[in-house]
């Protein structure tokens, strides 16, 4: 079965089922509202996807995920802002939340924000660039382990402050309120099922590029640098490049995470994307089995739907079980939920009458 | 084939005013197995930390006439030195093959490296019979015996094309049956590429060196054959004079 799953039919086969689950039976047994949740989740999923990459097979623990989905949903956010301020008041409008206010002038970085095509450039490029600065500058200097997390986590918190202070981002508030997408009506039952569809298109594809990474030979380097970087060294290789790329990747997908999650939940603010929103996103990741390529998807998946059932029964409760969930996993199933089977095998395998050993 | 492919001159490596290699030069030759000996703290394993970039020092390391100071470890293996660590250090979470391969693409392009191995390079598949783990190809190198660790570690070496072998205590922990196939190993490869074997174990060391220096306190003690070094007064004086009875009993009764 796991042969199976590892050859390309099976990843072909894996992927259908996907599709098939995703895009004809979530659709048919879901509510708009619920599809709308799922299409919540599945965001979180995405950000999951990249963490996996970066913290299961290249041991960078990225408690800082929230700047790379923050400036994603920011740069998308600002440009549904601006095509709504066109379509009220003409090119060059200031965004209702500047007017209220009392900003006139629209500010020069909001300019370009008009064009959708600088938008989704801005949100593939910028967050990546930024990753591959800073993880340069981090990586070659040999910072890592715990140092590097909080060294994320940290940035995390200060970019979430630095929101905070943004009058013209929206402050406190962040931004929402937003009618169209593209052009097309985002309180439309129709449209919004089309942003579900995108994303869980978008999850299928990182989920694809992420198998490609994680089997190429890149991947089996990155794997190398995590368990010993210096042996990598040695051999040769310059490992904070290695390290820089798969951070990168994961902070592409955070992006994009971020740019969808703006139109499918209607608002951004700074509190989406500091330190907890951050940590909860580690979260899901470790619960569902970072070493895996699906185990992050199904943590992200279960944790978010268990936050949003939980706190619609006990409101207060979640927090409890989110710290009571992370201690069972850690100490019970350290692989998460992914190595359940793998352990299951095991116990059977334990249980079974010890076969007599063949004298050779 | 006896040509000289490192030459150290006067190597000093200063940790806050403690010398731990104080003045060393040293040429490894090809062809050659080259053994470090000396007591704890005599500086054989700063002196392999330097050469290959772990560790600034002054002084001048020379590969085929290249100087390699300041430049940085990962330039430095990929000028063909490659060294071992006391502890044998592999990949644990791959295979043997896979272990084999990363060691062979320092020099691989992004392209090839985002892309899935198709076969196994040639290199690697005659790395694996050379160094006796053709039959574990798919095993992960974690589940692997101590001296198959060891090995892997070396083949990773000699696949990656390194041309002088920095090797720190390679025979440590092994069995008999284990050591003489490692000693059979080093001369093997020693054939095209200089080796340097850090070591305490003086039969080994016997049974196998081509060359002998030995480092006491930072500085080199005596240098030569095997015989001429036994033979030096200043060496058993110093291996007489270290507590370790076994060692002080080697090197009288040498």
């Amino acid at each position: 079965m796991s042969k199976f799953l590892q050859s390309r039919l099976g990843a072909w086969t894996g992927f259908a089922a996907a599709a098939i689950g995703l895009f004809a039976v979530a659709p048919l047994i879901m509510s708009g509202f619920r599809l709308g949740l799922f299409a919540q989740f599945i965001c979180y999923a995405i950000v999951a996807v990249g963490i996996g990459l970066a913290w299961g097979r290249g041991g960078m623990l990225t408690l800082g995920q929230g700047v790379y989905f923050g400036m994603g949903a920011y740069l998308m956010a600002m440009h549904l802002k601006m095509a709504d301020a066109e379509f009220r008041n003409g090119p060059g409008a200031v965004p209702d939340f500047m007017e209220l206010a009392g900003v006139r002038e629209l500010p020069a970085y909001w300019v370009p924000f008009a064009s959708p095509a600088f938008t989704v450039a801005a949100i593939l490029v910028l967050p990546t660039a930024v990753a591959v600065l800073l993880g340069l500058a981090v990586f070659k200097r040999r910072v890592k382990g715990a140092y590097f997390a909080i060294l994320s986590q940290a940035l995390a918190g200060a970019f979430a402050i630095f929101l905070i202070g943004q009058q013209t981002l929206g402050g406190f508030n962040g931004l929402s309120y937003f009618r169209y997408f593209f052009g097309f009506a985002i309180n439309d039952p129709v449209n919004q099922q089309m942003l579900y569809f995108i994303a869980a298109g978008v999850l299928l594809a990182v989920v694809a590029v992420s198998l490609q990474l994680r089997r190429s030979r890149y991947g089996e380097l990155l794997v190398a640098v995590r368990d010993s970087e210096e042996r990598v060294r040695f051999l040769g290789y310059d490992s904070a490049n290695i390290k820089v790329v798969a951070y990168a990747v994961a902070a592409l997908f955070a992006s994009v995470a971020g740019a969808l999650f703006v139109p499918v939940v209607g608002i951004i603010s700074p509190a989406s994307i500091g330190i907890v929103p951050s940590i909860m996103f580690i979260l899901g990741v470790a619960i569902g089995g970072r070493g895996t390529l699906l185990g992050p998807v199904i943590g992200a998946l279960a944790v978010a739907w268990a936050q949003t059932t939980l706190s619609e029964q006990f409101p207060s409760a979640w927090t409890y079980a989110q710290g009571l969930l992370f201690v069972v996993v850690i100490a019970l199933l350290p692989g998460g939920i992914s190595s359940i089977p793998a352990l299951a095998r095991r116990i059977r395998v334990k249980n079974r009458p010890e076969p007599v050993e063949a004298t050779a | 084939m006896n040509d000289i492919a490192l030459t150290c001159k006067n190597i000093e490596v200063d940790f806050e005013g403690f010398k731990a290699v104080g003045g060393v030069d040293l040429e490894l030759r090809r062809g050659e197995v080259h053994f470090l000996i000396g007591p704890n703290g005599a500086g054989k394993t700063t002196l392999v930390d330097a050469v290959t970039g772990l560790v600034g020092y002054t002084g001048s390391v020379l590969k085929d006439g290249e100087e390699l100071r300041g430049k940085k470890v990962h330039h430095i293996a990929r000028k063909g030195i490659g060294r071992t660590f006391q502890t044998a250090t592999v990949f644990e979470n791959l295979t043997v093959a896979q272990n084999l391969d990363i060691a062979a693409g320092s020099g691989r392009g992004p392209w090839s490296l985002l892309r899935r191995r198709r076969a196994l390079p040639a290199a690697v598949t005659d790395t694996m019979e050379r160094i006796g783990l053709a039959d574990h190809a798919d095993t992960l190198a974690g589940i692997l015996a101590h001296g198959q660790k060891q090995w892997l570690e070396i083949g990773m070496l000699l696949v990656g094309d390194a041309d002088v072998l920095l090797l720190d205590e390679p025979i440590a922990g092994m069995g008999h049956d284990e050591r003489e196939t490692t000693g059979r190993l080093l001369h093997d490869i020693a054939a095209e590429r200089a080796v340097a074997v850090v070591e305490h174990d003086m039969d080994f060391m016997r049974a196998n060196a081509s060359r002998v220096t030995v480092l006491h306190g930072g500085t080199i003690l005596a240098a030569g054959s095997v015989d001429e070094v036994s033979a030096d007064p200043k060496v058993q004086e110093v291996y007489l004079g270290t507590s370790d009875h076994k060692e002080a009993a080697d090197a009288a009764a040498a």
